[in-house]
Formats: structure tokens, sequence, C-alpha cells
């Protein structure tokens, strides 16, 4: 696969580590009422969709950055790829 | 019809015109008191115990495309029970158990092949945690041996122990572990649950769950809506897929897993290898191949199908191995869709809607599991209650903190 | 005798003629021939024997399909299984032998295979072999297993080397047939960057193999025109002996190039090379495969594709019989027939299965038997004649079969297209779904015509160049004749009351399709895994198609609907030695080396691998010939005075910005936020799930700059870990990540003179004095006269110790200094080995600890974990499983009989219960011997360990054969105050 990187341009998917789904970056808060349950909803469950799916990916063997990318489990095609942080701070700037 | 050598002559004297099809091909029925989906080794296992050792025969098998299709069918057909914890050990001998009598069991010559399996290891650490295993596995009453580097050499001269990166140290040998005939597996208990009156219905995708108050009453499938007092989900890389439809959410993740053959060979690797500094296993089949695999791909897919870096670190893997394997030729490669959970240990539980239940998580080691899993579930679908080897089965555990993680690798689907 | 069957023709170098070796026999041959015209040439007509029943087998086709001419190439660690013959290039003394049977090629022991056939119908080991149970394992499946397989390994070593290599251009032409060429010259003629393949050592495809004309030259005239052409073009790079053999995401395919594979020897070059190539666009021109008609006894030697047929004798001027009859269901099979009659050769017969007038003109002599049906052949070790439904019998040493061709779609469904069925050609086209950025042109898209090839060749690569955005050229496309290719499908011969085979290579016949389908196995890939169609080194390629025809036949379906088994890479079977490259031996990973790498060999050090770096594990002295003697003495001496360890391996992670301490706080499972400037403090990391991480330090040098270590096992995963929780948990923060493992060179001075070594070394106007510099301390200094350096008190030994750091290029001259000071203390190199020693030793947890399974509880540290801050993995690690009343706890072990050696992995069980799964109480991570005490000492995990000092528990190692009585004592077997390392 290849990912386009928003800086580098098209790199080999192999320069780069998965984590998962792209939800890992909304982390809950660990002072509400519920905290238990959010944490294990937020760490172990997940949708795992067939079709479009945003996931995280590091790029290792090159600029460390995470990045956000919209991908379709079925055809492997991407539709978009964002700055993970650029996306951690747009969410925030809307809460 | 029961087969036999006898019949096998028998027949060929007489042009074979006395073979029946393995299993029916009936058109479903308005109700079952079972119906489980997902016509895997898991789902056809679960069907044949629920017949013939639970008393439940009345039951459907429904497949989205043909029988075996899916893991059963694209595995490297490996069995083994070499496990850590209290929680998996039990059950994956049990599971042995059930493979060492599985062929008289269900009269059908799965070739289930006791050719050893051999997990290698590097460095004294590794030495340590299978030691650790191995000790874990003998007082579960499985078998197991720790050998020395030249206990290995004796086995498998043709390793390189030469000339290295990692250099092989020793290994953890369970003789009892070995290779089955994948799809026998599946057309075996296929054809047993069928002579049991088992309905094996192919071509049959469930499209929903009907779902009142709390309770499963049936699905909605290709060939119309069918009733049933218990569905039984059992379909490992579609798990989130299908329990979606009952509107749960999963801890799995679909990843996609290589598996590779090399073109036929005279026989040289007696048993199952595995490399403890990279990626790599292998066996070499009756018909000559060796069947491998490795590592999955990582990333969430439905696609059974890889990429070329994973078969890239796959073969340097076996290279760095068995040096001698450079000159055979991969012939084919393929994918299967892995039910990747989050501590790399399954479920065979209830859920909280009334009448449904879940089978899946297996990641990549469904197969060994098949005879197991089924006995387990068809118990569970029976009874109500866990079997005694299956207790730690519970989708729940993660909330609990009870978790089965033998790698010890967190909850990260694609590190287990 | 010598090639008896060679005539006139051909694009062979007759000026250089080839000896090689087959069976033993000295034979000829000429440069340009594969070794299947060489044997042809030379009247070998039996090349080997099929899997199953051992039948003799003889070259089928001219090319990759080729089912039966496999040969054992080459000899000793050389030896390569399964070679085709008909895409083996000749060289001069290539030794080949035939494979599968046992005894002499003609005589095969098990061809007695051939008479049970009836028993050993599709599937018939799955019902039998089963009693009694112990014989499947020491009986059936042993016999079954030594007739297994074809080739053979040599089971040494693979000599030769290959490599890797990424290719980048605008086009990649899948090969260079008339459809090829054209589409390379539209996209070269236009300026992209155009790469051609082709797995062929001659490119032109069956340009060079028919007669047909193109643009009035000869077709191979005309692609050696193209070809110098393109090779003309300095953008335009054309790779012979080269295979696509997949394609994958997003466009990339991977191709396999052999470079030494038609040479006598390697000689030290890469033998194959490995190519992923990154294309904006692909065109597949990999043409079509013909198939072959079945009919009662069609496997004999002799019996092989007509296109092939014409092949030998068109391009290599070898003839594969001297009475040739062709069996065709299209009219390009008559080619055949006028192509080898205009060479002289005798056409005995041409049946054709359709009804109706001859296509072409009938060659002289020859019966021609319209709607014609053979249904047997005989001849023992090769065709003499053929038998006719209506009983009458032709003579004839070559029956040349076309079933009509099948474009070669494999590429196109190598990621989710599915072929779709044309009936008109009676073949399978590329559906919908390509690969990313594939078109087809040619015979694979199923134009069969050739001037319909090179036109459609010439139009999608103009089309594909101007997508791409260049200006295609304006030269015409070239033209040929037109040419008849009517076909009427016809797939086996349903008279036939003998077998009559599909998988030559499997022995799959239409009866055991039939089998398959009276048992239930209709669906196609059923039909596959049970009868094994399809499955052997061919792929099926020749035979698959009417495979299906004949199940489609039985279910009443049509074949579409029938359906196709799924193409799976590669498309040709792939050495995997060339998959593996270079990563083998030495080089399958990389190797990393610390600072004092070279100093540690002189000193003899014996290396052990840790992850990717090489460590020296211990130091042996003149005179010590067991690594016990050096890590004891290794010990004692440290303990006793001094001794240094390169600890570089440990990950270091410089931490910066204004938030640093709040983000230290934040991934770090106890306090760090108030940590003073000019301290250090030990730190455990836990995962999101509370489970332990990892554990290091980290020293703050200013209000906003830290420097972390890590684990060496956990460094890379770690610094990933920070980097995520930076980025995409708290983005608002100001901090910044650098890893500077690489940058720093880093030792361990441990032992009661640590301090006067250090003394020596440090510039004097840096105080390290336990007042100036105590416990925990850490700062920047200068050593040696200003050289730049970071000093960490800190101690994994438990002995006053130090951790001191300086950029790497001083790494190899500190450890020089160090030992050269510390020679008046009587100063020891120290390896990991008694690093080891040394923490157990002290309780210290390392990774047979931290294994990703235990928590800080666990390890004794469930209250660093700071329950008035956030910070990962303190939520879930509340959870009750992680905190059950009799959980695990670390604790220390000694043998009761002190002279007893404790096993690591040993389990733990309650005196007096049995040992079994469940009274297992937990296990020994670490042992070792500690030098200090005199005797062997293990850290464990046991339930409730700590409330049970002083317990005598069994420690049980069945695996092993041993156990022993052990007591639990604390973890600290050494200065369990911490007064050592304060002094």
């Amino acid at each position: 696969m290849i990912i386009n990187h928003p800086l580098l341009g098209p790199r080999d998917a192999a320069e780069f580590v998965y984590k998962g789904d792209a939800s890992l970056i909304n982390r809950p808060d660990w002072q509400a009422d519920d905290a238990a349950e959010l944490f294990h909803e937020y760490l172990y469950l997940r949708d795992n969709p067939a079709g479009e799916h945003r996931e995280l990916w590091y790029h290792e063997q090159g600029d460390r950055s995470w990045l956000i990318v919209t991908r379709n489990t079925l055809t492997h095609d991407i539709s978009k790829v964002e700055f993970a942080r650029d996306v951690a701070l747009a969410e925030r700037s809307k809460k | 019809m029961k087969y036999s050598g006898f019949k096998v002559i028998k027949e060929a004297l007489t042009g074979h015109k006395g073979w029946k099809p393995v299993w029916r091909t009936p058109k479903p029925k308005k109700e079952y008191d079972v119906i489980i989906v997902g016509g895997g080794g898991h789902g056809l296992a679960t069907a044949y115990y629920l017949a013939k050792e639970f008393g439940i025969t009345n039951i459907a098998v429904l497949e989205k495309g043909w029988i075996g299709s899916g893991n059963v069918g694209r595995n490297t057909t490996i069995v083994r029970s070499n496990y850590l914890l209290p929680g998996n050990e039990p059950f994956y001998e049990f599971s042995m158990k059930l493979w060492e009598n599985l062929e008289q069991d269900f009269n059908y010559n799965a070739m289930v092949s006791q050719r050893g399996i051999l997990n290698l290891f590097h460095n004294d650490a590794g030495r340590d945690a299978y030691a650790r295993r191995g000790n874990s596995m003998m007082l579960a009453g499985a078998d197991a041996v720790l050998l020395d580097q030249e206990g290995v050499r004796k086995m498998y001269p043709c390793l390189d122990f030469e000339n290295a990166r990692f250099p092989i140290k020793g290994g953890l040998l369970q003789p009892r572990g070995g290779t089955v005939r994948h799809d026998a597996v599946a057309w075996g208990y296929a054809r047993g649950a069928d002579n049991h009156g088992v309905d094996i219905i192919q071509n049959c995708e469930v499209t929903g769950m009907n779902i009142e108050n709390g309770v499963c009453t049936g699905v909605e499938t290709s060939q119309g809506s069918i009733k049933a007092k218990k569905v039984a989900v059992c379909v490992a890389g579609s798990s989130s897929r299908v329990m979606s439809m009952a509107g749960m959410r999963l801890p799995i993740e679909s990843h996609v897993l290589q598996a590779f053959v090399s073109e036929g060979l005279k026989p040289i690797l007696p048993g199952v290898v595995t490399f403890g500094a990279g990626h790599f296993y292998v066996s070499q089949s009756d018909k000559g191949g060796l069947v491998f695999g490795g590592d999955i791909d990582g990333y969430n897919t439905y696609a059974q199908r890889g990429n070329l870096p994973v078969v890239e670190d796959v073969c340097e893997g076996g290279m760095a191995l068995m040096p001698m394997i450079g000159r055979a030729r991969l012939l084919r490669m393929w994918g299967g869709v892995m039910d990747m959970s989050m501590d790399g240990s399954p479920f065979i539980d209830k859920t909280h809607i009334n009448g449904l239940y879940f089978n899946g998580g297996w990641c990549y080691g469904g197969f060994k599991a098949t005879p197991a899993s089924g006995w387990c579930y068809a118990h569970l679908l029976a009874k109500d209650e866990p079997h005694p080897v299956a207790t730690e089965y519970r989708l729940d555990r993660f909330r609990r903190g009870a978790m089965l993680d033998e790698k010890g690798v967190g909850a990260q689907p694609n590190l287990h | 005798m010598n090639q008896i069957n060679r005539i006139d023709g051909g694009l062979i170098n007759r000026s250089n003629k080839l000896n090689f070796n087959f069976n033993g026999q000295s034979l000829e041959g000429y440069e340009g021939d594969t070794l299947a015209s060489a044997l042809l040439a030379n009247g070998h007509r039996m090349v080997g024997r099929s899997f199953k029943y051992h039948r003799p087998r003889g070259i089928f086709s001219a090319g990759s399909e080729e089912p039966n001419a496999l040969v054992q190439l080459r000899t000793g660690a050389y030896q390569e299984p399964n070679t085709r013959a008909t895409v083996t290039e000749l060289f001069h003394g290539l030794e080949a032998t035939s494979q599968n049977h046992r005894g002499s090629l003609k005589y095969d022991l098990m061809a007695v295979n051939d008479l049970f056939s009836s028993f050993l119908s599709a599937g018939f080991y799955y019902k039998t072999f089963m009693w009694p149970k112990a014989f499947w394992e020491k009986f059936y499946e042993p016999v079954i297993r030594a007739a297994a397989g074809l080739g053979r390994l040599s089971g040494e070593d693979d000599p030769d080397i290959y490599d890797k290599g990424f290719l980048h251009c605008d086009v990649l032409v899948v090969g260079a047939g008339a459809a090829g060429l054209s589409a390379a010259l539209s996209a070269g003629r236009a300026g992209a960057r155009v790469i051609v393949m082709d797995e062929d050592f001659c490119m032109g495809g069956r340009l060079n193999v028919e007669t047909l004309s193109v643009d009035d030259k000869s077709g191979s005239e005309w692609a050696t025109q193209a070809l110098a052409e393109l090779s003309a073009m300095g953008n335009v790079r054309l790779m012979t002996r080269t295979t696509a053999y997949g394609a994958y995401d997003h466009g990339i395919v991977g191709a396999l190039e052999r470079v030494t594979d038609h040479l006598i020897s390697s000689e030290k070059k890469p033998r194959q090379i490995l190519w992923r190539v990154y294309t904006k666009r692909t065109i597949l021109c990999a043409g079509a495969t013909e198939r072959p008609i079945a009919f009662g006894n069609n496997d004999r030697p002799g019996v092989m594709l007509a296109g092939a047929v014409r092949a030998y004798v068109n391009r290599w001027g070898a003839l594969p019989g001297k009475r040739v009859a062709v069996f065709t269901n299209n009219d390009d099979g008559w080619r055949t027939a006028t192509d080898l009659a205009a060479k002289g050769v005798e056409i005995t017969a041409v049946i054709d299965s359709r009804d109706g007038q001859p296509p072409v003109d009938v060659p002289k002599g020859a019966a021609i038997v319209m709607g014609g049906r053979i249904v047997d052949t005989k001849g023992r070790h090769g065709i003499r004649s053929f038998t006719l439904s209506n009983g009458q019998q032709i003579p004839a040493d070559c029956l040349a079969v076309s079933g009509g061709w099948s474009p070669n779609v494999q590429l196109t469904c190598h990621q989710r297209g599915r072929p779709t069925w044309r009936e008109d050609i009676a073949a399978f086209v590329p559906g919908g779904e390509l690969p990313q950025g594939m078109s087809v042109a040619g015979a694979a898209s199923g134009n069969l015509s050739l001037s319909s090839v090179l036109l459609n060749g010439h139009d999608i690569g103009n089309s594909v160049v101007s997508d791409l955005g260049f200006t295609p050229s304006k030269v015409k496309s070239s033209s040929s004749e037109e040419e008849t290719t009517g076909i009427s499908a016809f797939w086996h011969v349903r008279e036939s009351k003998v077998r009559a085979w599909l998988d030559l290579q499997n022995d799959v016949t239409v009866k055991d399709v039939k089998l398959s389908h009276q048992e239930g196995f209709r669906s196609v890939e059923h039909l596959k895994r049970y009868t094994t169609l399809g499955m052997a080194t061919d792929q099926g390629k020749t035979a698959n198609i009417p495979a299906l025809a004949v199940m489609a036949e039985c279910t009443g379906k049509s074949l579409p609907e029938t359906g196709t088994t799924i193409f799976r890479p590669p498309y040709t079977p792939v050495a995997i030695g060339a998959l593996a490259g270079r990563a083998r031996g030495k080089d399958f990973r990389p190797s990393r080396l610390s600072p004092s790498h070279s100093w540690a060999e002189e000193q003899g050090a014996v290396f052990v691998e840790a992850d990717m770096w090489y460590r020296a594990q211990w130091f042996p002295r003149t005179g010590e010939t067991h690594w016990r003697q050096s890590v004891d003495r290794e010990v004692t001496q440290t303990r006793a005075s001094v001794g240094v360890c390169d600890v570089t391996t440990l990950g270091k992670i410089d931490v910066q910005g204004r938030d640093a301490a709040e983000f230290l706080n934040k991934v770090y499972a106890n306090a760090f936020a108030k940590l003073p400037v000019g301290k250090v403090r030990y730190g455990i990391m836990l995962r999101e799930d509370g489970i332990m991480m990892d554990d290091g330090t980290s020293a703050r040098f200013a209000e906003n700059h830290f420097v972390m270590t890590t684990t060496t096992a956990n460094a890379v995963s770690v610094f990933r870990h920070m980097e995520f929780c930076r980025q995409c948990l708290w983005p608002e923060m100001d901090v910044h990540l650098i890893s500077s493992t690489e940058q720093y060179a880093q030792f361990a001075v441990a032992g009661p003179n640590a301090r006067k070594l250090l003394q020596k070394v440090v510039d004097s106007d840096h105080d390290i004095s336990n007042e100036a510099f105590p416990f925990m301390a850490c700062g920047e200094i200068t050593i040696c006269g200003g050289v730049p350096a970071r000093l960490f008190r800190i101690s994994f030994s438990g002995e006053l110790a130090y951790e001191i750091a300086v950029p790497t290029r001083y790494g190899d001259s500190l450890v020089r200094t160090l030992m050269a000071a510390g020679e008046e203390f009587d100063v020891t190199p120290y390896g990991t080995e008694s690093l080891g020693v040394m923490r157990i030793e002290k309780g210290h947890a390392a990774g047979n600890e931290l294994n990703g399974q235990t928590t800080a509880r666990d390890l004794g540290m469930g209250r660093m974990v700071s329950k008035k801050k956030d910070s990962i993995g303190n939520t879930l690690s509340e959870r009750d499983g992680l905190n059950l009343e009799n959980g695990l706890s670390l604790v220390g072990f000694r043998p009761v009989n002190r002279s007893e050696e404790l096993k690591a992995g040993s389990h733990f069980i309650t005196k007096g219960n049995t040992a079994n799964m469940a009274n297992d109480e937990g296990w020994m991570s670490s042992v070792a011997f500690s030098p200090n005490l005199g005797h062997s000492i293990g850290l464990g995990f046991i339930k409730r360990g700590s409330e049970r000092m002083g317990e005598v528990v069994l420690a049980t190692d069945p695996i092993r054969g041993g156990e022993m009585d052990v007591e639990i004592v604390s973890a600290h077997f050494i200065d369990p105050e911490g007064e050592r390392l304060r002094g």
C-alpha cells in the first residue's frame, strides 16, 4: 500500500506502524463518574467496519508523525490522510 | 454410509456408482431449535457435537458461501496445545485429545498427523519462557520436551546453526502437535452433522437478526427468515459485521493473515518448526508442499489478500532459519480474515440478548481449537453454562480485568 | 543420431552449439533453444512422470503454463526442483534429470499406481486408512509421504545470492508480444517513463512463433524493429527474463528478474532480483494460453498444445513428431497443420469437433474429419496412433490439440477483479474492479487476432499516456493481415470410455470431476480442493477451464455461473530465496554495535544478541574456562571495588518543552511534576490497560528539559507510545521528543570505588562528592579536560554507582580512559550476565518480570501508581481482576538445600498439594548464582507472595524432570537497606 503523507508525499506503507481505530485519540476523562466503563469501551470495543475506516498510522521510518488515514477495509482504497495532531486539536476546539 | 477401505475397493470395482453426496442440500425449514451462523470448522463442529453429544438435532448451519470457505480452508493446518495460561491450556489440550480420536469418531480421514511441533528459542530469556510454558503444559497433562541445540540439530540438521544472526539455542517440542488436512475437517464434521440430521445450508447469508424485547428469535437470510430458539454466531473474521446486526460492538478487529505453499517436494521436513527470532513457521504437507506463514499484515481489513512487505518478511524468516529452501519456489499465497481479539484469546459466551450466543476472537489460532470450540460451544448452547475448560472465554473479561494475554502485548490486536 | 528432429529455420543461432546432459545422456542444442526445444530436437518425447499415477509425461506446451515437462535442473547445492523445461534457456553444460520415478524414467516402479487407478479415485484417502488407529502415522502416511512431491531439495544451503530493488515508472507494460510492443511504442513515443517486462529471454511473444506478417515484414522482424526503436528511447527500459508475478494494493506490481539462470554459473552475481514496481499505470499484455480438449488417454507424450507444436517448428526448428495430427475446435488449430505442412511435415489428419467445412485449405494428404471425436490413443511411452469415435485408427507420433485460447487474466484478479465470460471466444476475459491503474490490451483482453491485438495495444498505450498528461504521438498502428478465429466451445469427448485427463500433473481426470459432483463437491473451490485440480506447479493454467466446463455440464449450469477459482499471486512460482533477498545469515537483521564494541572485542568479550544489538555478555580472562568463572569474578570484583558496563543500548529520549514535566507526569504512573532540577527519579510506565509497559529513569537537567531512559527492549515502542501521547492525546502540550539512544554512549560505573574512579576523569570544577552529588543526583559536567558529559547517580547493581554519558564519538575513548584510570582499583568490565546477577541480587525487575502480563502491584510497586493524577493506565489498573486478593507478587527464592540450582520457568506448588494446573501458584522468572551469597537465588511470582516470607514451597520443573523445595524470601538479597548505593 502507499500512504500519501500530507508533507512527504506518497510513501510505502511499510515505513509506517499501524495502531488501530482513530477513536483512540479520544481518551476519556479519568474523573468522569463512569470512567471505568468509558475506558473499557475506549480501549477494548471496536466498530471494526467493513468499509470506510479511520485509523492511526505512525511514520516511524519517516518524520514520526501520527496520521489518521481514511481507508476502505474492503478495497484498501485510501480517501484521506490527515495529521492526527491537527484532528485532535480540532476536536478539542469543538468541545 | 460408512466409509472404509472395503467400501473404497467395492466402489472401485463397481465404477464408483454408489458414492452419495457427503452432505445433503436441504431447503431451510421455517424454524429450528438452534441456528448456527457460519459453516466453517467451528460452526460445523458445533452442529456435530450438539447433535451427537448433546442430543439436539433440529439444527441448521447457515453458510453465506460454500462450507469451509473461511479460515478452516485457508490455514496452515497446525494443531498443538502448547499454551501457557491456565485459562487456555486445558482448553487446547482438550482439543488435542479430540483431534486424537476425531477420525474414528466421525468416520472421515482428516489425516491427523502428530508429527511434532518445535518452537525454537534463541536466547536464555526465550529458554526460560519456554520452560515456564512447557511446565504449564505438563501440569495440564499435555506433553512437552525442552531441547537444547544438539537436540534440535538431531531433528532438523538442515537449519542454520553455523551462520545465524540469532543462533538457535534450543526449542520447546510438543511431540503430539502436528498437522491435519484442513478441508477434510470441515467436510468430516459436515458429513457427521448431516448424518445426525443437521441441515447444512450453503449460499445462505444472514442479513439481519430478529430481536424482540431483548430476545433473539431468529434471523433474516438471503433465503428468507428463519426462526430459532437459539442463534449461535460463529463467523470468525465476520464477527463484528454479524454482531453489529444485533447492535453489539466487540473487542475484535479483523485482520488478514497470509499463508503460503511451495511447489511439491520430496519429504525433507518431518514436523512443524517455528522460528523464534522472526515471523516464520513451516511444515511439509503429505503432498510435498512446504506450507508456511508468518505475521499478520497488521491493518484492519476484510480482504482475503495481503501485501508484499509481509510476504518478503516471512520469506526472510524462512531463509534465516533454513537457507536450503532458497531454491524451492513459492507456488501460491492467499489470505484469511482473522477475528483478532484484544488479548489474543477467544470468546465462547452468551450475550446480553437472550437466545443469542457468540463464538469468536480466535485470532490466527482457530484451526487447532476446532474440536474443542465446537464441543464447548455445543455445551454452552445445550446447558446454558460454559464447559469447564472454557470458563475464561467470557465477553466481559476486559471489563473485569481478567485478560488472557499469552504474548503480553496488551489491547492491540495486531500485536497478538 | 544427433538432433534428429531438427529442421531448418527458427530463431536459433546454429553457429553456437551447446552441449547439455539429460538423464546422463550427452546431447546438443543451439543458442536460443529452451531445454524443451533441444530435447524435442533430439527426439526425446518422454521427459517425466505424473504425480499420482506415474504415467509417462512429455512436453506439452512451449511456455510457462507447462504442466508436464518438469526437471531437476543442475546438481549439488545448486539443484533446482520442478523446473519447467519449456522456459529453461539452454546453456552450455546444462545438466537436468527427470523427476518422480523409482528406477529409470522408462521403467518406473511406481507406475504400478496406474494399474490401481480405479482405487485411487478423487479423495479416496478421506474414506480409508483409518483403521487400526495407529496405522495412519506409522504406516499409511509414511508410504504416502514417500511418494509425495516431485523434485528434490538438496538439503544444503542455497549457495546463490538474491537482490531486491525498486522501480518507478509512468507505465509498466507486462508482456512484450504484439500488444505489449505496440502499447510500449505508443507510451514511449509520447515521452512517458516506460518499463517493458517479458518472461521470455527473447521479446516478441507469439510474433516469434507465428508465420503471420506485420507491416509486410515477418512478425519476428517487426518485433526486432520495434525493440530497436524502444531501446533507442532514453525513457524506456526493456527487461527480458522478468515476470510480473503479482498485482498488489495501490498499483504496486511485484516482478522477478532471472539474472543468471541462463548461465552455467552466477559467478557471485545475484541469481535473481525481486523488483517492487511503483507505477502510475500498468498495461497488462500477458497474451493468452491455449487449452487442451480432454479425451481418452490424452496424456501420452506427443499429445501437445497445437500452438506449442508450431512454436517448436517455427521458432526453434524442432520437430515434435514426424507424423503430426491436429485435433481442434477452432480455426487457430488449423494453423498448426498449414504451418507444418509448409515445412514439409507429414500431417496425417485434422480432426475438427465442429461440423461444416474446413476453415482453411486442407494440407495435402491429410485426412480431414469434421465433427470428429478422438476417443482414445495408443502408445506406451508416447502416442503412436489415436482412435476416432467411429472406430477409425489414425497413426500419429504427435497430436496437436487446441481447445481455444484463454486470455491470461491472472493479474487482473489478484485483488478484487473477477473475470467475465465471452461466449463468442468461449473464454473468460478481464472483468471489472481491476487493480488500481491497470489496463489490459491484446489477447489478454480477448482480442485474439493479430490485427486486433496490434491496434488494441497501440490505442490503449495512447489512451493511458494521455490520461497521464502526455501527448500521444501521431504514428499510426502497425497492421497485419486478417485471420479467421472462429471457435465453437468443445471441452471433452463424452464418447471416451477410458480416462481423459484435465490436470496432467496432478492426474485429475474427467471422471474425478464427475465423482466430485456426485459426492456434492460442486462449488468450484470444493472441486479444486477435493480433486487437487489446478493445485500443481502450473496452477492449472491449461486445466482449470476445461474442468470447470465438465463441472458445469454436471450441474446443468453455464460455465460463467459455475465461476472460476480465485487467481492468486504468484503468476508463476517464485524462488523463496528471491523473496528473502539478502536478509539471511548474519544479514537477516541489522546489527547494532555499541560505541565500546571494538574495545570489547579486543578484550575477548563474548557477545550476545539483545534485539538488534550485540552486547558484551562477559569478559573472559586468561585461565577462565567456564562462563561462570568470568561472571562470578566480574560480580565479586565490582561489589568489592569497581566495575564498568556499557549501557548505551538503553533507550534514551530527550523530552523538552514548557509542559515537559506535566507530560512525564502523564506517561509515568508515579509523580514527576515536582521532580527538582538536578535530580533523577525511577519511573514506571503502564500501558493503558494498566499492565506494566516499561521502567526506567528520567533526569531533570533544567526546568523544561528531561532525559529519559527506557529498557533496551522497549526503546522503540516507548518512544512511539510517547509520540502518540504527545500528538494524539495531549496535542495542546508544549513538549517535544527526540530519541538520543544513538547520540550518547553510556556506561555504568559501579562499586565502592566508583566515585574514586570517576573523580580521576571528571574535571575538577565538578564536585561529585556524596554531599554535592548524592544518590539520584544528575548533572551536566565535563570530563578529561572539557569533554561534555552527563552524570547520573543511579544504581542498577545496588552499589554506589553512576551512569556517565558522553557524545557517541567519545564512547570508545571513554571506556579506555576509565579502564586505564581504574587500574589502581583493579577495575573490571562486566557484561550483561553480571548485570543480570547483580540486579537479581538486588531484586530489580527486568525483562523476564516486565513480560507484559504483570502489574505494578504484582511487582510490589502498586503504591507507586499515583491516584491523584491522570496517567496512562491509571484508571484501568483498578479493575478487580488486576487487584485480586490472592494475586501474584514478586518475591525472592532460595533453595532449601543451598547446593541445588534453581531453574527459571519452574512453577510453585504449595507443599503437600498435587502438582497440577489447578494448584499452580506462580513461576520462577529469573535465577542466578550469587557469588556473594554462595548459592543459587531467584526471583519469581507467587500468589500472595509478600505475605508468605519464610514459607517453603515446591518448585516443580517437570520439563527438566526436577523439583525442589524453595524458601520464599525478600527479593533484596543484598544490602536490603540500600546503604551501599547511598554511600
